[in-house]
């Protein structure tokens, strides 16, 4: 196993451990941290995938501010964080049957499909061409600009539905 | 090197994860976790295609930009509606919000 493999482990086992935990935590708030530390798995994965960019707006925007927000939620919603109850619901066996059948059902195309084996190197200048086509009207001037004004709506949406009515 | 398939695997099971938490908590707020969980999963499994098999291109970088973007929408969205749930109701159990059942 090289360095490389060996660091990539690392970060799976993390990833999935950490996520496993965020599903069955107990408590709502250790459950965040766990999703904080699953969320830096990922960004690590997207390091050794040559994607910095990615995992820099990963740290930003997942652990940054999409992770506060929940905390937020969990202390605004604090009568339900003082007798939390059974975590899961009485389906969860059936719910644990089709997640673990899925990922049986998932793991063997992935593992027989013939991928290629070598890859070409990401040209120095990937991150330059990720913004110049972000403003290109021949790629992808038209989504990022819907993405912003849909982004706008969601916060209009929010406001409006989170405040309170008098 | 590191196959893709190792990646692929990793983001299949990370979303089989998610899968899991979003049929089996009872939180609300749990619920919106195990979503990102699998967004994330998604986003993972949408790098690692482009690194290996289009790095010339920058479509699956901005494939993956654009999941981020309504991910971040959709907890903006959700976590309102849970605060407006909780205010009207005191409750974020989604076994007792069943105002639509029949």
């Amino acid at each position: 196993m090289t360095l490389i493999q060996a660091v990539f482990a690392l970060f799976a086992i993390l990833t999935l451990g950490a996520g496993l935990l965020t599903v069955l935590s107990r408590h709502l708030f250790h459950a965040v941290l766990y999703l904080i530390l699953s969320l830096l798995g990922v960004a690590g994965l997207f390091v050794l995938l040559e994607a910095e960019f990615l995992a820099g707006v990963q740290v930003l925007i997942y652990i940054g501010a999409i992770s506060i927000l929940i905390i937020f939620a969990v202390m605004l919603t604090r009568g339900m964080a003082r007798n939390p109850g059974p975590p899961l619901n009485n389906q969860s066996l059936a719910a644990a049957v089709i997640a673990g059948l899925f990922f049986v059902l998932l793991a063997p195309v992935i593992a027989g499909f013939p991928w290629p084996q070598t890859t070409r190197g990401v040209p120095a200048d990937a991150i330059e061409a990720l913004g110049r086509s972000l403003v290109d009207p021949n790629q992808f001037a038209l989504p990022f600009e819907l993405a912003s004004v849909m982004i706008l709506a969601a916060l209009i949406g929010a406001i409006f539905i989170a405040r309170e009515k008098r | 090197m590191v196959p893709l398939s190792w990646y692929l695997l990793v983001a299949a099971a990370l979303f089989c994860i998610g899968v899991y938490g979003v049929l089996a908590r009872r939180n609300a707020i749990a619920i919106l976790m195990a979503i990102e969980l699998m967004l994330n999963a998604v986003n993972l499994s949408l790098v690692a295609f482009w690194r290996y098999l289009h790095p010339a291109t920058t479509t699956g970088q901005v494939f993956a930009l654009f999941v981020l973007v309504v991910a971040a929408a959709e907890a903006a969205a959700g976590l309102a509606l849970i605060i407006s749930i909780y205010r009207n109701r005191e409750t974020v159990d989604v076994e007792n919000i069943d105002l639509l059942k029949g």
